[in-house]
């Protein structure tokens, strides 16, 4: 169950006339010695780890260790956002106010499953809580969708990366976007090669976005970025379930991703050199924090 | 690197807010746990670079002395991790300091027993939770703790070796990888061992009382 681009993937699907998560479920079980009752008994432990934290992050009020960051997922969550109703449409309300959630609990040291970072770990559970709760939807769905996910972030972490210090934070939230559109389309009844058409443009989306912690904290921006890491996700699965597809395809788009990172100065990835944490607020932060050095 | 598993790219499970801050620090800590004989009394956590500058802010503290305590990344007494080194009678203290050119999630942990035995175990935190173990009391060595690992303190002499890998191959323990430091010809020395399965506590046992061994440590912080 060898791969290593994303058209390897889609071979080795089309040819076991396999979705991406089942040949994912085989991958592990070769590789671990584990039975698949065993890795997908693994995989619910850290869905109701995602949805647990999901349901702290929009009730529980909650402030972060530095201080910095807090409340704003269940101010979104309990609030109607005008006279005339959600903007978005309450369901992307929802997907929003759970990502956001996800990182508030992650930023006061609650428990969180790095997706596939702890920076970047609200974007999937808030994308396939919400759709679960829209739809009705099984658990073994949802579960099934993150081994979807994981074949993508497998694939960026082979050919590219998934570190923020490395890549930026297009690295990051963009990945987990890239992973959570891929899981969505496979849900829905997508193809794999139709799932990678949406991570593609989940992570084109994104190119060159820049890691710039306040503080060096894992807070803001990443949390509301975490926020519009959901809808990159959504939008991406849609386009894709409604029949449009990426001109560039996913391996070079993960190519480019990672060119674009590796060029970025080191001071826009994850250091808080640069950016807005380099701004008069975000330093005054600092100082606010850490105190002056 | 061995092939990443799904639960490497989903995962790990961990207490926020920082892979890299708070899971990997608290792995650390709990090689430093494992590095201790007996009861544990005080810890000096030495703390270098991005560490010292940002540990309050990425709960680093409350994490390496949760790993001190022996818990993993994913355990919710992390958070209460002080006060639960105090009802344990540990002391804890924070020194930033600078450990020279190393990694810039470094931390160096001076533990002592209730014996007033100390070890000393520094470690970096290279990303994604994933730590590397650089020195121990001094000696420049290295290990990951991806596999189970034992780390076998002897006497640089003939033939010491070859008794501790024949014990192992008699209880068919597979050895993955193996390397061996020491400070100087004929003084103390270590056997790093890294094995796919679990190393028994009778294997352990027996090493321990091979002629020139000093001790067995079993560091197991990954399953």
């Amino acid at each position: 169950m060898k791969f290593n681009t994303g058209k390897e993937l889609i071979k080795l699907c089309n040819d076991l006339e396999h979705s991406i998560y089942e040949v994912m479920i085989l991958r592990e079980c070769e590789l671990s010695g584990k039975s698949k009752h065993e890795i997908i008994n693994e995989m619910h432990s850290s869905y109701d780890i995602m949805k647990q934290a999901v349901k702290s992050g929009v009730t529980k009020d909650i402030i972060s260790i530095s201080g910095l960051t807090g409340g704003d997922a269940k101010k979104i969550f309990e609030n109607s956002a005008s006279i005339h109703g959600p903007v978005c449409g309450a369901f992307m309300k929802k997907a929003m106010a759970y990502s956001m959630g996800v990182l508030e609990v992650n930023a006061s040291m609650g428990k969180i499953v790095a997706a596939p970072t702890a920076g970047s770990s609200g974007i999937i559970p808030g994308a396939f809580i919400a759709l679960q709760e829209e739809y009705n939807l099984h658990d073994e769905k949802l579960i099934k969708a993150l081994f979807t996910a994981s074949g993508v972030g497998l694939l960026i972490s082979k050919n590219a990366t998934v570190a923020g210090a490395e890549g930026g934070c297009q690295a990051e939230t963009g990945s987990a976007a890239a992973m959570a559109a891929a899981g969505i389309v496979e849900l829905m009844g997508g193809s794999p090669e139709e799932a990678l058409h949406a991570a593609a443009i989940a992570l084109k989306n994104i190119l060159g976005l820049v890691c710039d912690p306040i503080a060096g904290l894992v807070e803001s921006p990443c949390e509301k970025r975490n926020g519009l890491g959901v809808s990159n996700a959504l939008i991406s699965a849609e386009m894709v379930l409604c029949g449009v597809t990426s001109i560039i395809p996913f391996d070079e788009v993960v190519e480019a991703m990672y060119k674009v990172g590796r060029s970025l100065p080191f001071e826009l990835k994850e250091t808080a050199l640069g950016g807005l944490a380099a701004t008069p607020t975000g330093k005054n932060i600092k100082i606010q924090i850490f105190g002056d050095e | 690197m061995s092939e990443l598993s799904v639960f490497d790219v989903l995962g790990p499970k961990m207490i926020g807010p920082s892979s890299s801050h708070t899971a990997g620090a608290c792995r650390i800590g709990k090689v430093a746990n494992k590095m201790t004989k007996g009861k544990i009394v005080s810890a000096k956590f030495f703390l270098h670079g991005s560490f010292s500058k940002t540990y309050r802010g990425h709960g680093t503290d409350r994490a390496l002395v949760g790993g001190l305590l022996g818990f993993d990344p994913d355990d919710q007494r992390i958070v209460y991790s002080f006060d639960l080194a105090r009802e344990q009678g540990v002391s804890y203290e924070f020194i930033e300091t600078d450990l020279g050119d190393v990694h810039t999630n470094s931390v160096m942990i001076r533990v002592e027993n209730h014996k007033g035995e100390s070890v000393y175990v520094t470690g970096a935190s290279i990303g994604g939770g994933n730590v590397v173990i650089t020195e121990i009391n001094g000696l420049k060595i290295r290990f990951t703790g991806e596999y189970f690992t034992l780390v076998v303190p002897h006497f640089d002499r003939p033939g010491i070796i070859a008794k501790v890998t024949a014990r192992l191959a008699s209880n068919t323990v597979n050895i993955a990888f193996m390397r061996v430091y020491r400070h100087e010809k004929g003084q103390e020395a270590f056997m790093i061992i890294e094995s796919d399965e679990i190393i028994d506590q009778d294997s352990i046992d027996e090493i321990k009382w091979i002629d020139g061994v000093t001790d067995a440590y079993s560091i197991n912080i990954r399953h």
